[in-house]
């Protein structure tokens, strides 16, 4: 008897839902015509995009706010390539996000047929791991490889690029989709020896602070995190990625460290004697400068990934591991030593040299970002795109739960910050989510302002209007003579009216007496996205700064009067 | 010293499929180290394959590195073996100009460092030679002055000695 077949597209379908996938994002083309007419058949809800980079920060947002992958379904060729900046955003930040793509027919690829580009070839740099599916019956094996892979151990992109014929192919109804990946091991208990190294080094130190990463985030080791600080007293600072992990309103959190990170934070690492790494990697933004950076302190890092161990700066104590695990194992071996002094310390550091902005005259960035963080009160899912604005949030926004706060870190992905709150807010329907964009980068992915109104989503974009590339200009101020060069923007759109257009709603703020009033409305506004215009000063800087290359002990907490030597490092 | 050029046996096993070798390459090329010899070829089970990479660059990348290789999710294991902890041939093709004159001399080099002759004609002969990397080295430097007209080199393959196996 011949057995009950069904196309590899439909199978695909399938195997999505069984991984738990609720919904998909992306834009059909000639080649994913089969995938497409599969979704057709099934109930898989479709998010239809604009744009496939959006798609991709829409599935990124999902992911980040979810913890579940985002998957993304487009056509070959120029749909295919429009991923990859969203992808490459997703491998910098480690997030889980599964790309389909179609393909020409297998017989044509190389040969310059229509729509072909050799996808998987220009992935390899930029994904956890990418495959090229041949063999129809291997389709369901790859997509769950897919799934595993891009979701377990250090979480990252995966692209499938699937050809017309592999998906349009007959395979049997039954064809299971097991494998094994011998070449791919999940490490996630640490190193019992140096799990205890480092609690004695922690029980020992007298001035120590630990830093939380995104892989903290991933791992949800919140509550991990709290108990050691709470039984240790050790005062936490986190990474732009790390917010929220640990609550930013607890009395011992230091908000985030490095180029533009609190002056206390800053102030407290160069003073500390241990700082322990939970799932940050020294990222350039921190560690400016990774052969003496904070030279006094000795290092732990706790990461999942042995790649990060002394890729930058060098540690004495490192463990390999999940930190959720790592930190669970970890408590039990700590013993409370006295930290009385330094908390002290950090307190008057937190009292002396709090962030500040001036709230008289123009309407200024932080205010409007302060309050709503204040109307919201850590509840709400922030998304931010990238320059001044994205600081200021990262300043002013305080974040109260894990998952709460998204941002292009790792890649600073202008055009991100939109689209990752639309994958947001319909993984968590209930929730607030406020997405804060620049002018700028807001007009890179504008047009999923049509996704956001047909889904009805009720985001609230905090638009940042500086009318320039503000963060460019701050830096073009400080160390170019203040020659303004191509950061003008110029022929920006009226937002108000524009909104309009797409069917969604606007407001403006021009002034500081009406920020709560005009935000206010905007959170009581639910019947789909809208634009809160908001005029805010020109010509702000975002203080504090530490110089790109430079050390955390040259911060700078305003404007210097005296020239500004060129940064030393890459940007 | 400094290790800035030192040169590196990099052995792995890998899974046999499309776009593993350039993965590994691309691993190579973004840390701005050069593949001076890359060998691959079928394991025993061909479902893998074995790749020995011989590359100068400074150690503290090549550690870098070699994690990087290790979180390539085809490859299996990546490792470098010293020149001691492992045994090492490489095979060559060598073709010098000779004449009536240097013939004799010639075969009498390739004699001591036990060449094979492949190939003869009125003015060249080829000669296989199989050692350590250095052997070859001296051999195409003793015949260098007849005028050696190419050398074709497979590149370095490594062998763990005794019970233990390679690249593991
Ligand atoms: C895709 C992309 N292009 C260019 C940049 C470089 N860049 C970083 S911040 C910035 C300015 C962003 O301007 P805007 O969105 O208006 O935000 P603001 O800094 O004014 O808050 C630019 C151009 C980038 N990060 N991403």
């Amino acid at each position: 008897m011949n057995k009950k077949q069904c196309t590899a597209a439909t199978k695909l379908i399938e195997i999505l839902k069984k991984q738990g996938v609720e919904c998909i994002f992306g834009l059909p083309g000639g080649s994913a015509i089969p995938l497409y007419d599969a979704l057709a058949l099934s109930d898989m809800k479709l998010v239809l995009t604009r744009h496939e980079q959006g798609a991709t920060h829409m599935a990124d947002g999902y992911a980040r706010s979810s913890g579940k992958p985002g998957v993304v379904l487009v056509t070959s060729g120029p749909g295919a390539t429009n991923t990859l900046t969203g992808v490459m955003t997703a491998m910098m930040d480690s997030v889980p996000i599964v790309v389909l793509c179609g393909q020409q027919l297998t017989s044509n690829l190389g040969l310059d047929t229509f729509q072909e580009a050799d996808v998987s070839g220009m992935s390899y740099p930029i994904v956890k791991h990418s495959f090229l599916v041949k063999d129809p019956n291997e389709l369901p094996s790859v997509i769950n490889q897919a799934f595993h892979i891009a979701n377990t151990g250090r979480p990252g992109p995966v692209i499938v690029d699937l050809p017309k014929d592999v998906t349009s192919a007959l395979i049997d109804e039954d064809t299971t989709g097991e494998f094994t990946l011998p070449g791919y091991v999940v490490r996630k208990e640490g190193n019992l020896d140096s799990i205890k190294e480092a609690a004695a080094m922690i029980s020992k130190a007298e001035k120590p602070i630990l830093m939380v990463g995104h892989g903290a985030v991933i791992s949800g080791a919140g509550q991990e995190i709290k108990a050691i600080v709470e039984k240790m007293q050790i005062p936490v600072t986190n990474t732009l990625l790390g917010k929220g992990c640990f609550p930013e309103s607890h009395e011992l959190n230091l908000g985030m460290p490095g180029m533009h990170g609190t002056a206390y934070a800053n102030m407290a690492l160069c003073e500390c004697d241990l700082l322990v790494s939970i799932g940050a990697r020294w990222d350039d933004r921190i560690a400016g400068s990774p052969s003496d950076f904070l030279p006094q302190a000795k290092k732990i890092h706790i990461d999942i990934d042995p790649v990060e161990i002394n890729k930058t700066v060098q540690v004495d104590c490192s463990i390999i591991g999940d930190a959720k695990s790592v930190l669970n194992s970890l408590y039990g071996y700590l013993e409370k030593g006295n930290t009385q002094r330094w908390i002290k310390l950090i307190r008057r550091l937190k009292r002396e040299y709090p962030l500040k902005y001036k709230k008289e005259g123009k309407l200024r960035a932080q205010h409007v970002i302060e309050e709503m963080s204040r109307l919201t009160k850590g509840e709400a899912i922030v998304t931010t795109d990238v320059g001044q604005h994205q600081m200021w949030a990262a300043q002013f926004f305080k974040t109260e739960h894990t998952r709460h706060f998204l941002s292009s870190g790792g890649a600073g992905t202008m055009g991100f910050g939109f689209p990752a709150a639309i994958g947001a807010q319909l993984a968590n329907p209930g929730r607030i989510v406020v997405a804060v964009v620049g002018d700028g980068g807001f007009q890179m992915t504008l047009p999923e302002l049509s996704t956001a109104v047909n889904e009805k989503l009720p985001i609230k974009i905090l638009l940042i209007n500086n009318r320039y590339l503000g963060m460019v200009r701050q830096w073009q101020h400080m160390f170019y003579d203040n020659r303004l060069s191509g950061v003008d923007l110029e022929g920006n759109p009226d937002f108000v009216k524009l909104a309009g257009a797409y069917g969604c709603k606007g407001f403006r703020v021009k002034r500081s007496a009406d920020v709560r009033k005009v935000l206010g409305a905007a959170l009581a506004y639910n019947d789909g996205p809208c634009i809160i215009d908001a005029e805010v000063e020109k010509y702000d800087n975002v203080f504090p700064m530490v110089p790109s290359g430079a050390g955390l002990d040259k911060m700078l907490l305003s404007m210097p009067r005296n020239k500004l030597e060129k940064p030393k490092g890459g940007t | 010293m400094s290790d800035f050029q030192k040169r590196h046996n990099i052995s792995l096993y890998v899974e046999n499929k499309p776009g593993v070798t350039i993965r590994i390459a691309l691993v190579f090329a973004r840390r701005g180290y050069n593949i001076e010899s890359f060998v691959g070829s079928p394991a025993q089970d061909s479902r893998y394959s074995r790749i020995n990479i011989e590359a100068t660059g400074d150690s503290q990348t090549l550690h870098l590195m070699l994690e990087q290789l290790n979180r390539l999710v085809d490859v299996i294991h990546a490792r470098e073996y010293s020149d001691e902890d492992v045994i090492q041939k490489e095979l060559a093709l060598i073709k010098v100009r000779c004449d009536n004159n240097s013939r004799t001399e010639i075969l009498q080099i390739s004699d001591a460092f036990k060449c094979r002759n492949v190939d003869i004609s009125d003015t060249t002969m080829t000669f296989q030679v199989t050692g350590k990397s250095s052997k070859i080295d001296a051999v195409s430097k003793m015949l260098d002055k007849y005028g050696v007209l190419e050398v074709v080199r497979t590149g370095k393959l490594l062998i763990a000695r005794g019970e233990e196996e390679t690249s593991w």
